[in-house]
């Protein structure tokens, strides 16, 4: 760390307002996390996968004819192994694996990452309000939900409340939040329980600092890092959920995602009948960004959470 | 507080978990389109008579809190409600689904486990080697792999191209004996697989960073001073200690291990929990989905409370905490 202060280029000309110094911190303190990332091998290889991916769903839309992947209206051969044309074959309805899996791209990562905003928010906030209130009645009753839903079974669970919802894009990204919000929320009490006995939040009460205040103004703002590397890494999860739900039936039907390409595969018979292409590319997707996800995550974990690095 | 007394809040805690679970089944049993009994009665296969005695059963002409007490008796006394599609009850069915799971689920545990534990141990013990960084990539290779694609991937392998295994089921029906248990060994094949190998990098994981934990620990210089071998350094006093950790992890993931099942005996059509569940959510069943999430919460409750009860017995610095 020493090393790093006096590395550093000169500091830019004093802020005159707190918020600009604070604003100045930050932009010093993210720098220096992402020098120490780019030095993670392994997490920077993540990175680029995922940046790959990313741009793959964006300009898929862009790029690919609607009508090739609508069953009434693709052109190619019926179950087709891969060709120059289809460089990953065709499904039942002549439609280009290669095409399909980029397509399910955009599906996946909005299933994974909106399902992953919606666990953390949930999560952050049960958490910071259990721990900030730690030991009250409200710290219990929030404990006490948040290990009933780490113990429950979640993908039983989410296959009750998906079936009971109905099988939507945004029921399935509900279903993935409202069982995964869990192990946030108890990692996230435990920073506000560190936080809140620290003697820069004693001195913040001391001056008049109302409950609202503490927690978004001084515990929030201590768990996010933590928070941060915790996010990427429940982004994996999710990704996962949504296939394991797709797989199961579950998934949209007018969104089709890997997962649902899988099914699609599945219900068709693709294993008895040897339909490998079909079966193989949207799983390796899964696997690529599961694992790209996973590297990020336990890279920012080590560069934010010093206490790793040096082991 | 002594042994007794942490034992006897462990199991209160659980039964408060176990009521809560009845309760959110009772509430999400009333969120959905229709009463049950509604549902049932568009079910071809019950006769009024079926239905009269169901509505009877959920007291659905009573008060809520009425209801929620008629539900509570009619659950602890093992009725579960019909099936929608067979009219069958559906505690039988999860009886008969039962044992299938039991086998599939215990030997994957105790096979992720034991393997993933000793890959773990070695791992650690020789950081940064070649064996621990492959065994590292490969698990967590492994564990970003989905469970069902990774078994339908064993099933075109194994079953398809080179016919070892059989494609699915749980026998092949007409053997007793000797014969039956081969066969049904033959079936079990290629799930349990898939179910090992979609576990053991989680084990891994876990066993290697809490070793690694232990490792910087001044009581291993203290027995290495002593004059230990290195051998009974790393048995006695480096996997002892981080066993206990490990232990307690591996409980609390049953749960996740439970749920990879349903993914992976949906696939082999292995006729346990797993299977009747996919029935279940293909056929919109939704008795017998509640039905299964009871028991499988109980289940993952259970081994939790025993999970607590042998750490508090393994590592008496628990109980007092």
């Amino acid at each position: 760390m020493t090393t790093q202060l006096t590395d550093r280029p000169s500091p830019p000309a004093p802020p005159r307002s707190p918020r600009g110094i604070g604003r100045a911190r930050r932009r010093r303190a993210v720098a220096a996390s992402w020098a120490t990332f780019r030095q993670n091998r392994q997490g920077m290889i993540g990175l680029i996968v995922l940046v790959i991916f990313i741009l793959v769903a964006i300009l898929g839309p862009m790029v690919i004819d609607p009508a090739q992947l609508d069953p009434a209206t693709a052109t190619g051969p019926l179950l087709h192994p891969p060709t120059i044309g289809y460089p990953l074959g065709t499904d039942n309805f002549g439609r280009s694996v290669f095409l399909l899996v980029i397509d399910g791209t955009r599906i996946s990562l909005i299933v994974g990452i909106t399902a992953t905003i919606g666990a953390i928010v949930l999560g952050a906030g049960v958490g910071v309000v259990s721990g900030y209130f730690g030991g009250s009645r409200i710290d219990t009753v929030l404990n006490a939900v948040t290990n009933w839903f780490l113990v429950i079974p979640w993908l039983v669970l989410a296959i009750v409340l998906a079936s009971i919802l109905g099988r939507t894009l945004q029921n399935i990204i509900i279903v993935i939040a409202i069982t995964s919000w869990a192990g946030t929320a108890r990692l996230v009490r435990a920073q506000a329980l560190s936080v809140k006995e620290r003697t820069y939040t004693e001195r913040a009460r001391a001056l008049g600092a109302g409950h609202w205040h503490m927690m978004t103004r001084h515990v929030l703002p201590n768990v996010f890092p933590v928070l941060f590397a915790n996010a990427i890494l429940t982004v994996a999860l999710a990704i996962l959920a949504e296939t394991t739900l797709a797989i199961l039936g579950l998934g949209d039907p007018n969104a089709i995602s890997w997962g649902g390409i899988i099914e699609a595969a599945f219900s068709a018979g693709a294993m008895s009948a040897g339909w490998w292409w079909w079966l193989i590319p949207p799983g390796i997707a899964i696997v690529c960004v599961t694992l790209a996800f996973t590297l990020v995550g336990y890279a920012l974990d080590e560069v934010l959470n010093p206490t790793l690095r040096s082991r | 507080m002594g042994q007794r007394g942490y034992m006897a809040r462990k199991i209160f805690h659980a039964a408060i978990t176990v009521l809560f679970v009845l309760t959110f089944n009772f509430f999400l049993f009333r969120v959905m389109p229709g009463d049950p009994v509604s549902l049932l009665a568009r079910s071809e296969r019950l006769t009024p008579a079926d239905v009269a005695e169901q509505r009877k059963l959920y007291g659905l002409d009573e008060p809520l809190p009425q209801q929620y007490l008629t539900y509570l008796r009619a659950t602890l006394t093992g009725q579960l409600g019909v099936s929608l599609r067979s009219g069958e009850p559906v505690s039988s069915m999860i009886g008969r689904a039962l044992p299938p799971t039991v086998l599939l689920v215990g030997l994957g545990t105790l096979f992720a486990a034991v393997f993933g534990v000793l890959i773990g141990i070695r791992g650690a013990w020789h950081r940064g080697s070649r064996f621990d960084n492959s065994t590292l990539l490969g698990s967590l290779l492994l564990y970003s792999v989905p469970e069902g694609w990774l078994g339908m991937l064993l099933l075109i392998v194994f079953a398809g191209w080179l016919g070892w295994f059989p494609a699915g089921g749980y026998t092949s029906g007409t053997t007793t004996g000797f014969a039956r248990v081969i066969d049904i060994a033959n079936h079990l094949v290629l799930p349990l697989l898939t179910l090992t190998l979609g576990y053991i990098g989680e084990y891994v994981i876990i066993m290697r960073s809490s070793l690694l934990e232990v490792m910087h620990e001044e009581f291993l210089q203290t027995a290495r001073a002593k004059g230990v071998p290195e051998r009974l350094v790393r048995r006695d006093h480096a996997v002892r200690n981080a066993l206990l950790p490990t232990f307690s992890l591996l409980c609390l993931s049953f749960g996740y291990v439970l749920g990879g099942a349903i993914v992976i005996e949906a696939v082999f059509s292995w006729p346990g929990l797993g299977r009747l569940t996919y029935d279940a959510i293909n056929q919109l069943d939704y008795p017998v989905l509640e039905g299964v999430f009871l028991i499988a919460s109980i289940a993952v409750i259970m081994a939790n409370l025993v999970a607590d009860l042998s750490y508090g017995y393994l590592d008496p610095r628990i109980r007092a905490a």
